[in-house]
């Protein structure tokens, strides 16, 4: 290799593994949604008591309004919280066998799921720097277990790669190191990183590379003991005397490349991603519900809020029963969280600043589409070894995730069907429920062929059809934030929002408590300095 | 899969998170383009997932307003605008079509579902906005 002849070629690895390794493009784009930082969690709330019959008024039993609601009545608020659907945990959802949903436009789902079966529509991760939820899981004694993000014998899938056959996520990623780490080794040898490193670090570099990817002792990514120890073997190794391993044939650079799958393997790299992650025993849906019980009578539920006045007395909302839409009832307070997904704020009327006005009618939500698929037995993990952990392809269900409890069980099991955001999930939202759960199948058995014979029934969630959210989460943009961010977290007057959406952590839960301690916190400082 | 779609994988899904945040304007993030042609096809595969089959929008905690019989529509303009821009929860549409897929779509919802507007929006109309 010359040196002039492999510059562009080495550059676009590099740039490559960027991209793989969480770098360049990741990091912009994590920091234009505001991930690059942690949670800012830094312990429990301390709220000084306030003047008694200090009144709040919360809207939304999510889980940003109702950590709002326990901190503000442990600190002696009076507080009392509206909220819209009959149960408490808003997007901390959990569909379980016997639930009914019914979504925008009527379809209404029945979920067939078996007893111990279940899917979150919304959230279901909680990484382990999120101190934010975290803490309140702990406090409400909710019992967590890992979630796996990454498998390594899942697989990842495209229809335009060895004719559309899925790769073993193990594989692709040991080869695409490997070669990465050969064509680095070779440049070094051949002294082209003069520039960028130096004599006595080249030695350490080529160390590094060599135990980075595998490479045998000339530093050369093939066919061995050592990178079948990454990738798997053809024959893995065995016990008394027919043990003898078979190593197995890495892909071809050129393949690997083109195949282009080397960009599904860059999901456990991510902040958000990185073990350890957990998930509550039983679903998500367990904390909200413990967030529930916790406030017991203080939250009333099938409220749908029809308006939002505020004075200098106070704030007066109005209300009607959602199941009838009849009932008009007001309720006052002095100060007012208010955690109504914006798409549905922005209809409510309301007399707030025009700052805030203009960054509630700013805000749409997001598309997203779940799709949860029971199958009579679980033959990933029964055929395909796989427990837990994703599959990604480039079909438009984007993955398949593997449930993550009960494993080796004899029973059935329920699949994430799919998983989508964008232009996919629009068009799930265009589509009923029963054509979204095709869909889904017919994506799925191109990895899973068991699909046609073991499926026994889904359930398809298309966020732009919840009723009581009108999207998944706040659909931030760079320029959004910029114009609107601080606009919608002020305190304007006696009301206050509070949500993911007003975060910088959007559709994390953290988000929604980071969000809510923050409110609470500037209005408490308010209530005690009027 | 979609003609000319390569790969677009999912770092997005990888990078994104939990409920997450794909649909940035980030291309990766987005999915293979809207394919569809001609107005009914864009109301059909996009529209009518939050307005409703028989544009007559829904009602929950929040509602989609109808299409049918709503005077705002006299306005060829304003529906162009609203569909590019968004506003109240309506997403901005101006970066997922075609100036072409935009038109049409603006001109079958003023010409159908009891809508009899006449005056029709042009590609070039769209271009102008952009």
């Amino acid at each position: 290799m010359s040196t002039s002849g492999t510059t562009p070629s080495r550059r676009s690895l590099l740039s490559m593994i960027g991209v793989v390794a969480g770098s360049a493009a990741m990091y912009h784009a994590m920091t234009e949604l505001g991930y690059a930082e942690g949670s800012s969690f830094t312990g429990p709330i301390k709220l000084s008591p306030p003047p008694p019959d200090t009144t709040v008024l919360i809207l939304g039993a999510g889980v940003a309004g109702m950590v709002a609601a326990m901190e503000l009545r442990d600190a002696g608020y009076k507080v009392r919280v509206l909220e819209y659907n009959g149960r408490p945990g808003g997007r901390n959802w959990t569909l379980y066998g016997g639930d009914t949903y019914t979504e925008l436009g009527g379809a209404t789902q029945h979920v067939q799921f078996d007893p111990g079966q279940y899917i979150n529509p919304g959230p279901w991760r909680l990484p382990y720097h999120h101190r934010g939820i975290l803490h309140y899981a702990r406090r409400l004694g909710v019992a967590l277990e890992p979630f796996t993000q990454v498998n390594y014998n899942a697989y990842v899938h495209s229809t335009d790669a060895y004719g559309g056959k899925p790769q073993r996520y193990r594989q692709v990623q040991a080869d695409f190191h490997g070669h990465v780490a050969e064509l680095l080794a070779k440049s070094t040898r051949q002294n082209a990183l003069d520039q960028a490193v130096s004599k006595e670090d080249r030695e350490i570099l080529m160390l590094a590379l060599r135990d980075w990817g595998a490479l045998d002792a000339n530093y050369e990514y093939k066919k061995s003991i050592a990178s079948s120890m990454r990738r798997g073997f053809e024959v893995d190794p065995g016990g008394g005397i027919k043990s003898v391993p078979k190593p197995s044939e890495p892909a071809a650079l050129s393949t690997l490349l083109r195949s282009r799958l080397w960009s599904a393997i860059g999901s456990g790299h991510n902040y958000e991603m990185q073990s350890a992650i957990f998930q509550p025993k039983g679903g998500m849906g367990m904390i909200g519900r413990a967030m529930g019980k916790d406030l017991g009578p203080l939250i009333e539920y099938n409220c749908k809020v029809t308006g939002i006045h505020q004075d200098q007395a106070g704030v007066t909302i109005t209300y009607v029963d959602s199941r009838s839409g009849k009932d008009v009832r007001t309720a006052k307070a002095k100060w007012c969280i208010c955690t109504i997904p914006t798409p549905i704020l922005a209809q409510i009327p309301m007399n707030v600043g025009p700052k805030m006005k203009a960054a509630i009618d700013q805000l749409p939500y997001l598309a997203a589409l779940k799709v949860g698929l029971q199958f009579k037995r679980r033959f990933w993990e029964e055929d395909d070894d796989i427990y837990g952990g994703h599959s990604y392809t480039n079909l438009p269900n984007a993955l398949i995730g593997y449930p993550m409890w009960d494993y080796f069980s004899k029973g059935k099991g329920v699949l994430l069907g799919a998983y989508t955001f964008g232009r996919p999930a629009y068009i799930a939202a265009s589509k009923p429920p029963e054509e979204r759960i095709k869909d889904a199948l017919r994506h799925g058995s191109q990895i899973h062929p068991q699909y046609k014979s073991e499926f026994e029934n889904g359930v398809a969630v298309a966020w732009h059809r919840v009723p009581w959210t009108l999207g998944c989460q706040g659909a931030w943009t760079d320029a959004r934030r910029e114009a609107h961010y601080n606009n919608l977290c002020a305190l304007d007057g006696r009301i206050m929002l509070a949500s993911e959406h007003a975060s910088r952590l959007p559709g994390w839960q953290d988000g929604s408590v980071l969000s809510a301690l923050d409110a609470i916190g500037r209005l408490h400082a308010r209530v005690m300095n009027p | 899969m979609m003609p000319g779609h390569k790969v677009v994988f999912c770092i997005a899904l990888a990078v994104l998170p939990g409920f997450s945040a794909a649909a940035q304007e980030t291309p990766d993030f987005r999915g293979a383009p809207f394919s569809m042609q001609g107005g009914e096809a864009v109301y059909r595969g996009v529209c009518q997932g939050c307005h409703m089959a028989d544009a007559k929008g829904a009602t929950g905690a929040g509602a989609y307003p109808a299409l049918a019989g709503n005077s705002r529509l006299a306005s060829a303009g304003y529906v162009l605008s609203m569909v590019m821009n968004g506003h109240k929860g309506m997403p901005p549409f101006r970066g997922h079509f075609t100036n072409q897929q935009l038109s049409d779509v603006v001109n079958y919802v003023r010409s159908h579902f009891g809508n009899q507007y006449k005056d029709q929006v042009k590609p070039a109309d769209v271009q102008s906005l952009r």
